[in-house]
C-alpha cells in the first residue's frame, strides 16, 4: 500500500447557510459505501442541531460548536481529528476510513484544509479528499453575489451539489448554474435532488489523488479544456502569430467579460507555448502567494516544464499548494502549458505580464502566454 | 532539528516535495536536490537584487538572506523567503508591482 493510500481522506463538505449541507450528509451517510465513515460538525451557536438530524449518534460523530472552525475554534479542529484518530487506534471506537467535516454556513473552507495539510501530526495519518460544495438553487444566485464566502466555498469546491432544484423554477436553476460556473468551470455539478447522488463519486477520487492521479488530472484538465474552448474557442484560433501578440476579448461577449462575479471573483486561463522553467515558475508562485495568497482562490494548471518529458499538474487553494503531480502522459495532442486562475480582485492581466516578466528574466526569451476567460457551457 | 546549531528543519513545501511515485519533485537524490538549490539562488536573486538582497545556500541546509550592510536571516525554504525579504526590507514584496514587472522586463530586454 502505498503511502499516500494509507492516509485517512479527509472530506470537506461547505456551503452557505441553509444551503443543504446536513440534508446532503444524511443522504450521503445511509449509502452503504460510508458506512465506515467518522462525522465532524461543527455549527456556530451554541445549541448544536445538525448532529441530531443526522440520526446518527455514536462514538464517531463529533460535534464542534460554539465557533467557527476557520477562525475562532480552528485548534479545536486538530484536536477533535487527533483524538479521533487516537480512538480509533486504541480500538475504542469503531475503525472508519474516511473523515468527513460540515463547516458552519460561513466558513473560509481554506484554513480547515489547511489546517488538515500542514499539522505536523494530522499529515502523517490524513490527507485531503474532495471538497463538496452545496449551493441553494432558490437564493444561490443572490447569495453569491452578496455574499463573498459562499462565493469563495464555491470556487475552492472539487464537487458541486445544487440542491432544491425541485423547488425552483428552471430559469432560476439555470441562472444559478451559470454563475457558479463563472466562479467554478470545472467541477463535476449535481442538481439535487434530482440526479442520483453517488457518494463513491462525491467523496472518492479526489481530483489529485496521488492513487489514481494521471487519470484524474488528465480527466480534469481535458475536460475544462475542452469546455473553454467549446465556448470560446481554441485561444489559438484568431492569434496574429507574427506579431505574437495576446488573443485580445477572447470569451468577451459584446464587451462583457463572462468570467467576472461577485464584485472581483473571476477565473482566467493563461496558456504558454514554450516549455517553462519549474524553478522560475516556483519561485514566482510562491512569491504571489505569500503576498496575494488570501486572493488567489485557486490556481490549477497542466505544465510542460523543461527537461521533463512528462507534464506537471499543479494545484493550489489559496496559501496552500499540493505536492505537484507527475502525470503519466498528456491529456492530449496539446504540449503547452496551461494555468487556471480564481482570484478574488487580481488584475489578470497583472498576473499575465508578472509571470512572463520572471520567466523571461530567467533566460526564457519570447514567452508568450495568452488569457482567456473560463467558463463552461 | 540540527543537534549541533538548533537550527530547525525543513517543513514540507511544494517545491522541496519529497520523490515518490507520482509526485514531480526535484528531491530525488543528493546531486539533483544540489543544482536545484543552485538554480534557486540563482533565480531569486534576479528578483531579490532589485529590493537589495542576496541569497546563498547555507551548507546545502538552508539559505541566507542578507542586505547589502550584511544584515541577515536564515531562510529555511520558499515558503520563508518572502517573508524574510520583507522583514529586512521593510518593503511589501509584490510580484505584481507594475514597478517590479517593468524593472523585471527592462533587465530582459
Amino acid at each position: 500500500m502505498t503511502e499516500a493510500a494509507s492516509l485517512t481522506p479527509v472530506n470537506l463538505i461547505t456551503g452557505f447557510l441553509g444551503s443543504g449541507k446536513t440534508t446532503l450528509l444524511q443522504r450521503l451517510l445511509r449509502d452503504p459505501a460510508l458506512a465506515d465513515t467518522a462525522v465532524l460538525i461543527n455549527e456556530f451557536g451554541e445549541v448544536g442541531l445538525d448532529h441530531h438530524l443526522l440520526e446518527r449518534i455514536d462514538e464517531t460523530t463529533v460535534l464542534l460548536q460554539s465557533g467557527c472552525l476557520c477562525c475562532t475554534i480552528r485548534g479545536e479542529l486538530s484536536s477533535a481529528i487527533k483524538d479521533l484518530h487516537a480512538r480509533r487506534e486504541g480500538g475504542r471506537i469503531p475503525f472508519f476510513r474516511r473523515l468527513v467535516i460540515e463547516s458552519t454556513g460561513l466558513a473560509d473552507p481554506f484554513p480547515i484544509l489547511s489546517t488538515v495539510q500542514a499539522d505536523p501530526v494530522l499529515k502523517h495519518h490524513f490527507r485531503l479528499g474532495n471538497v463538496i460544495a452545496t449551493v441553494d438553487a432558490v437564493n444561490g444566485g443572490i447569495q453569491l453575489a452578496r455574499q463573498r464566502e459562499s462565493a469563495r466555498q464555491v470556487a475552492v469546491a472539487d464537487r458541486l451539489v445544487l440542491t432544491k432544484t425541485d423547488l425552483a423554477d428552471k430559469r432560476t436553476t439555470e441562472t444559478v448554474i451559470s454563475d457558479v460556473r463563472q466562479l467554478n468551470p470545472s467541477a463535476p455539478l449535481w442538481r439535487a435532488p434530482y440526479d442520483p447522488l453517488d457518494a463513491e463519486a462525491l467523496l472518492s477520487h479526489g481530483t489529485f489523488e496521488l492513487s489514481d492521479k494521471s487519470e484524474m488530472a488528465q480527466r480534469w484538465f481535458a475536460d475544462e479544456v475542452k469546455a473553454r474552448w467549446r465556448r470560446y474557442g481554441n485561444p489559438l484560433d484568431g492569434l496574429n502569430h507574427s506579431t505574437g501578440g495576446r488573443l485580445s476579448g477572447a470569451g468577451e461577449v459584446h464587451g462583457h467579460n463572462p468570467s467576472r462575479h461577485c464584485d472581483g471573483i473571476h477565473a482566467f486561463a493563461l496558456v504558454f507555448d514554450k516549455p517553462l522553467d519549474w524553478t522560475a515558475f516556483g519561485i514566482w508562485l510562491t512569491m504571489l502567494l505569500n503576498r496575494h495568497g488570501t486572493a488567489v482562490l485557486r490556481v490549477k494548471g497542466i505544465l510542460n516544464v523543461a527537461g521533463s518529458p512528462a507534464p506537471v499538474a499543479v494545484h493550489g487553494v489559496q496559501h496552500l499548494v499540493h505536492p505537484p503531480v507527475h502525470m503519466t502522459a498528456w491529456p492530449d495532442e496539446d504540449r503547452r502549458s496551461r494555468l487556471v486562475f480564481i482570484v478574488d480582485s487580481l488584475d489578470r492581466a497583472l498576473i499575465e505580464r508578472s509571470l512572463s516578466a520572471f520567466l523571461q528574466s530567467n533566460g526564457l526569451p519570447d514567452v508568450t502566454t495568452r488569457a482567456c476567460p473560463v467558463s463552461v457551457s | 532539528m540540527c543537534a549541533l546549531c538548533g537550527v530547525l528543519g525543513n517543513a514540507d513545501h511544494w517545491t522541496d516535495a519529497i520523490a515518490r511515485p507520482g509526485v514531480f519533485s526535484r528531491n530525488s537524490d543528493a546531486a539533483e536536490r544540489r543544482r536545484e538549490r543552485m538554480r534557486r539562488v540563482q533565480c531569486a536573486n534576479r528578483v531579490l537584487k532589485l529590493y537589495g538582497l542576496k541569497l546563498s545556500d547555507w551548507q546545502g541546509s538552508a539559505f541566507l538572506l542578507s542586505t547589502a550592510t550584511g544584515k541577515t536571516e536564515i531562510v529555511d525554504h520558499l515558503a520563508h523567503l518572502w517573508i524574510k525579504a520583507e522583514k529586512l526590507t521593510g518593503r511589501l514584496c509584490d510580484p505584481l508591482d507594475p514597478a517590479l514587472i517593468a524593472r523585471l522586463e527592462a533587465a530582459h530586454d
